[in-house]
């Protein structure tokens, strides 16, 4: 049997690791934006009590690497007793950090809400201080000035940075396979260890995951050209034409 | 519970760290030779230079380093194998901690590529324009008048492309280099106290990250110095 008959034959391993590294790389990243907002809120507070528990967080995420973190949610919680009497007693949530697929997706999406409101609280920084008096001056309550214009604002200058996150992430899960997950990198580990075929195996992966990148740098061309289309440089009607 | 000693693993664990920070440095080595040689070949007048380090920053940058590494691993070592048996001598086996070497080199070098290209593109053109009327050869002018002025640009990026780096050194151990994942990994299994280990591989990161953080701090102020930031009072 050829390499390529092999490929044909175990096609459906790969489009299930894809399908897998979609989810596990889609999921964390909507769940830790949802978290990274309050918290980047909470980064730029003015109060140390609010913004060094949340400082604390990012720093120990951005610092240490996203393997370590996941063989800490996968390997290490089953050290502590309290965990192993949980698991015989069947607590339903605590039962799912048995699972490497709940396991991955908690590791991810705590690695991704880190970098997220890190990114964002940068973005919340750079809020030119006339947005902030002019919302104000319009007698708007605090609430309503974080909700209507701080955070729209932000969420603009935010897109360039998360763009990059959101690649890293993908790319990061590729570790997922460390955890015995058959992910798309898992599927070509799987593939090369059955047919000893390293290029084909890691190729096609590789092809695959470019595909992806390159359809969210499409989206986020679109979302720029949507969102920031007044940073674009003005276009004089004779350019247009051409 | 938590001993010092790490249950007598603490000297591997250090020799693990060793690891990591030599295929961190001679990777970054690499991949700022590489972006180097990647930026200038963006700057060339060769279609062909130009249209290549295009390919190599959009591909490497669009693949897993995980499975760029895999790739280079288990690809290479056949390679090899062809290699050496075409020309009848014994094929050696892959080094884990030289693959690493490459292919963590190589995938960064793509992004110091981008890097330097936005830092040589941000020195006034009017500089390198001053240094060839004054008669200095192309390569002395580069050295002499671009680099410089381009390594303070390009310093902030480079220092983030260089924490990434330091953290993806970890993968390396997937592919069995023993580096401080690696050892954390292994002694987590003896003793049966992963957590402690990985925690304590995290330490070692941390160490290391905020280290870096600190230096790349300072060395930002000194090449700063004759800048002055347009700040509102």
């Amino acid at each position: 049997m050829t390499t390529l008959d092999a490929l044909l034959l175990d096609y459906p391993a790969y489009l299930h690791g894809l399908w897998l590294t979609l989810q596990l790389a889609t999921i964390p990243l909507v769940v830790g934006l949802a978290g990274a907002i309050p918290l980047a809120v909470l980064r730029i507070a003015p109060s140390r009590l609010l913004s060094l528990p949340v400082a604390t967080f990012t720093y120990f995420m951005r610092g240490t690497p996203m393997l370590a973190q996941l063989m800490i949610v996968y390997y290490g919680l089953g050290q502590f007793e309290w965990m192993q009497r949980a698991w015989q007693n069947g607590s339903p949530l605590l039962l799912l950090l048995r699972d490497p697929y709940y396991c991955a997706l908690l590791a991810f999406t705590l690695n991704t809400c880190a970098y997220t409101t890190e990114i964002l609280a940068g973005a919340l920084r750079a809020t030119p201080y006339g947005e902030v008096e002019a919302a104000q001056a319009f007698g708007m309550s605090r609430v309503t000035a974080w909700r209507r214009i701080l955070l729209p604002s932000a969420m603009r200058r935010f897109i360039p940075a998360y763009s990059n996150e959101v690649i890293l992430l993908l790319h990061g899960t590729s570790i997922a396979s460390a955890v015995t997950l058959v992910d798309l990198t898992g599927a070509a580990r799987d593939f090369y260890a059955n047919y000893y075929a390293p290029f084909a195996a890691f190729l096609l992966a590789g092809a695959m995951y470019f595909c992806l990148t390159m359809a969210i740098a499409v989206v986020v061309r679109r979302a720029e050209k949507k969102y920031l289309a007044y940073f674009q440089p003005r276009q004089t009607p004779h350019a247009k034409g051409r | 519970m938590i001993d010092l000693m790490l249950s007598g693993y603490l000297p591997a664990l250090l020799r693990g760290a060793e690891i990591t920070i030599s295929l961190a440095v001679l990777s970054l080595g690499l991949s700022i030779f590489l972006g180097l040689v990647g930026a200038l070949a963006k700057q060339s007048r060769s279609r062909l230079l130009r249209g290549l380090s295009t390919i190599y920053t959009t591909v490497i940058r669009g693949v897993p380093e995980f499975v760029l590494m895999l790739l280079i691993f288990y690809g290479g070592q056949i390679f090899l194998n062809l290699l050496f048996k075409a020309m009848g001598l014994h094929p050696p086996d892959l080094n884990a901690f030289l693959t690493a070497v490459l292919t963590i080199g190589f995938i960064f070098g793509a992004y110091f590529t981008e890097t330097f290209r936005g830092a040589i593109l941000a020195v006034p053109r009017g500089q390198m324009e001053a240094a060839l009327a004054f008669g200095l050869p192309q390569w002395k002018a580069f050295f002499r008048i671009l680099f410089p002025q381009m390594l303070r640009i390009a310093l902030p990026a480079a220092g983030n492309n260089w924490l990434v780096l330091l953290k993806s050194t970890a993968v390396a151990s997937l592919i069995g280099l023993h580096d401080v994942m690696f050892i954390a990994d292994q002694a987590g299994r003896v003793t049966q106290t992963p957590f402690t280990f990985y925690l304590a591989a995290c330490i070692v990161y941390l160490v290391l990250t905020t280290g870096s953080t600190r230096l790349l701090n300072r060395l930002n102020l000194s090449y700063s110095k004759g800048v002055r930031e347009g700040r509102l009072q």
